[in-house]
């Protein structure tokens, strides 16, 4: 009987030592040449696992005629994606190839997992200089080779259902306070109809979320020493911004607090059930997979306050990087020339709807110029990129965590004011200084 | 035969090579069979449990000694030594992380408390039912046992899916069939999340509890009713002086269990919940989770971890004390 206890306590252990066990395998043989396999874990970038598998497949049968390289593709969830890779990394067991969000590159680069693309690296693979530069500079720190090179690129916009605008004899918002008042118009709780989706429960967009109104209102998460600074009033009125539209207007669905996967708010906005929605380049395809056509939406920079800046997004997008012991680092570079080649960036870009990151690639992702136009102006003019540091992914974690209790809170009737976003930032903050 | 030709050679040189095959046999012959023969049989047992217990564990509390953040997972060797400055940051209950590991342990411990109690009171309730022999036991035996059964996924699933607000079982049981409520409460979020997390732990726990009863109410010797039936003693007098005083070693052992089982309990609120849970349904392991995988300190999360099983080996230790000093007295 005594062993119990240990026992006991030592499956709790486990579960933090687990992360030495996980993790995929990893091609094993030879480099290079004809006949290597590599694995890619691919990210989510459909509208489902299967929608990624499909567009990706032919695509990798193409690779693997011209160069005799197989690829063992794996479709990662976004909500797994991070830990996967964490486990990969610690463990020295995982894929050759994968794609990371842009946001976390910093954060991977300072893990050392990742093949540095240095010159040679990069003339391998085309050269630098063929990169859209607000894209490449999402690579990684600046000062060092890269960890990662841009794949997909997106920003944030705001669709809008253009018949509930019509019908309600309403102009796409210019303003957040615009945006609030066709929101409120739109709302019908009786009717379950609301003026915008927001997904509430997901930490990742409810960090970007965060970001972007706290740019609106001069608040900065980080300062210039890479110390966070959570508690500026900016952050704090950038933050209440977004609760605001749930705890003050109530203008959002309070199920949607439950919402942790974006694609659910895409499915409300889809099904006419929310007027507006804020979502990246790639909601083009999600919504087109929902059954909603390009033609029932318009699209519009995100809207900042009146006397705000105006910031509409930072740069997002997918990079795809190279594990650093992979045994077949040739075979992987091949694989990321091919996969950011002219060719290849055209269609993938056009089938998942994001920007190309290749300087003379245009994008294609709509036959609709007026929304192809509004997203190259917010990358072209309304993107702050987020901050290059390392803890960024701790910023994810703590202050999307952070709005995502807000909001549920909201959601759940608790009163919402300065003083509690005040108090949820402070303990965001307090938790970066531990990490 | 070699060994009869040279018989002053040392029988049990190891070096022998590929020698006489009759030293080789009397050497055998030199084991003591019976008193091998009970290692040899318990060998692949220690043997597993220090490869999956044991080793984890000391991994564990050596992960809780290094400031293992995201800069070192790569290369363990080279993260600062910091002895139990890990520790001095979990149990500094003036800072954040260790008021929030306080809270986080007062909901674990009356979330287990709650569940025990319960899980252990239906289950030897439904016991004591059917002992007797009815029509309808086998059926309700069965019937019980299909939480313990079922995959724990594939359980906590279906309940996510009961508990969701708009579309949900339960809210449309309650406001669209019974009209208790125009407002859909939440179960997934908020305060009504520490319920749901309770309820769905006591469905998935107490079929245990009530196949151990079970079993144990079967070691009861019938005559011993019979006696007490002629002395006539009603059927209370019954439960609570025959079956409760014979099921008392068994019970000790299912309490102890099922703490430690529901302490650490993972699936029920990682499914639900996903790794942010509510701040109401906060349980400990989750928040080591959240402590180590969100935030990328793993040092931190392990010395936490290590806390839990220090305070489950106290927990276990003084159970265990208690239970001899009952035994003496008894």
């Amino acid at each position: 009987m005594k062993i119990q206890p240990l026992a006991a306590g030592a499956s709790a252990m486990l579960l933090a030592a687990a992360l030495t066990a996980c993790g995929g395998g990893s091609g094993d043989s030879g480099s290079g040449g004809a006949g290597t396999t590599i694995t890619y874990w691919a990210s989510n970038q459909g509208a489902s696992l299967q929608n990624d598998k499909d567009i990706l497949t032919p695509e990798i049968a193409k690779f693997t005629k011209q160069t005799g390289i197989k690829v063992n593709l794996e479709v990662v969830p976004w909500t797994d994606l991070t830990n996967n890779t964490l486990s990969a990394a610690v463990s020295g067991q995982g894929p050759d190839v994968l794609n990371i969000g842009n946001t976390n590159a910093v954060t991977f680069q300072s893990t050392g997992a990742f093949y540095p693309f240095d010159d040679a690296a990069m003339q391998k693979i085309g050269g630098k200089d063929r990169f859209v530069a607000s894209s490449l500079a999402t690579a990684g720190k600046a000062g060092e080779p890269p960890t990662s090179i841009p794949l997909y690129s997106q920003v944030y916009a705001l669709y809008y259902n253009k018949k509930l605008f019509d019908d309600a004899g309403l102009k796409p918002p210019t303003t957040w306070e615009e945006l609030v008042a066709a929101a409120q118009k739109l709302t019908d709780p009786a009717k379950k109809k609301y003026g915008i989706v927001i997904p509430g429960a997901t930490v990742n967009a409810s960090m970007h979320f965060a970001y972007i109104f706290s740019e609106q209102n001069g608040g900065s998460a980080f300062d210039a020493a890479g110390k966070p600074t959570f508690t500026t009033p900016g952050m704090i009125a950038g933050v209440k911004q977004y609760v605001d539209l749930l705890a003050k207007y109530h203008v959002v669905n309070p199920s949607a607090a439950q919402y942790s996967d974006s694609a659910q708010a895409a499915g409300d906005f889809a099904r006419g059930n929310a007027a507006m929605y804020m979502a990246q380049t790639s909601g083009i395809n999600v919504l087109a997979e929902n059954g909603m056509k390009p033609e029932d939406y318009g699209i519009v920079p995100i809207p900042a306050p009146a006397a705000g800046q105006k910031v509409s997004s930072f740069v997002a997008g997918t990079n795809i990087s190279v594990f650093k012991n992979s045994k077949n680092i040739d075979a992987a570079l091949q694989f990321v020339k091919f996969m950011t080649s002219d060719d290849e960036q055209k269609i993938l870009n056009k089938a998942y709807t994001t920007q190309p990151v290749i300087q003379g690639v245009p994008a294609s992702f709509t036959d609709d110029q007026e929304k192809i136009d509004t997203f190259t102006e917010v990358l072209s003019s309304r993107a702050k990129p987020l901050p290059l540091v390392p803890g960024i992914q701790a910023f994810q974690a703590n202050v999307g965590g952070a709005a995502v209790a807000l909001v549920a809170k909201a959601a759940t009737g608790a009163q919402v004011g300065d003083a509690e976003v005040k108090a949820a930032l402070e303990e965001a903050q307090q938790k970066m200084g531990a990490s | 035969m070699a060994a009869t030709t040279f018989p002053e050679r040392p029988v049990r040189t190891p070096n022998d090579g590929p020698g006489p095959d009759g030293s080789r046999r009397r050497g055998l012959r030199h084991i003591n069979w019976a008193r091998v023969t009970p290692y040899l049989l318990i060998l692949p047992a220690v043997a597993f449990e220090l490869l999956v217990h044991v080793v984890p564990m000391i991994v564990g509390i050596f992960m809780s000694l290094i400031e293992l953040t995201q800069l070192f997972i790569t290369n363990w060797s080279a993260a600062p030594f910091a002895g139990l400055g890990n520790f001095g940051v979990a149990l500094d209950f003036s800072g954040p992380l260790g008021q929030q590991l306080l809270r986080s342990f007062g909901i674990t411990l009356g979330f287990t408390v709650l569940v025990v109690g319960i899980s252990y009171a239906f289950g030897m309730a439904a016991a004591i039912v059917l002992q007797r022999s009815m029509r309808s036991r086998g059926f309700l035996r069965t019937l019980f046992l299909i939480p313990y059964a079922l995959p724990a996924y594939a359980g906590i699933i279906v309940w996510k899916f009961m508990l969701q607000r708009d579309n949900g079982l339960l809210n449309q049981f309650l406001v669209d069939v019974l009209h208790l409520t125009n407002d859909r409460p939440f179960w997934l979020i908020g305060s009504n999340a520490f319920i749901s997390v309770v309820i769905v732990s006591i469905w998935q726990q107490w079929p245990f509890a009530f196949l151990m009863s079970m079993a144990g109410m079967q070691s009861i010797p019938d005559e011993l009713y019979e006696a007490s039936a002629i002395d006539g003693a009603s059927t209370w007098q019954q439960v609570r002086h025959i079956t409760m005083r014979m099921m008392r070693p068994i019970s000790m052992v299912l309490l102890l269990l099922l703490f430690l089982w529901t302490f650490r309990e993972f699936n029920t609120p990682y499914v639900l919940f996903g790794p942010t849970p509510p701040a109401s349904a906060d349980l400990l392991t989750v928040h080591i989770y959240s402590s180590s995988f969100i935030t990328w300190n793993f040092g931190l999360g392990s010395a936490m971890s290590v806390l839990l099983m220090a305070f489950l080996v106290v927990v276990a230790g003084l159970w265990a004390l208690w239970n001899r000093r009952v035994r003496r007295d008894a």
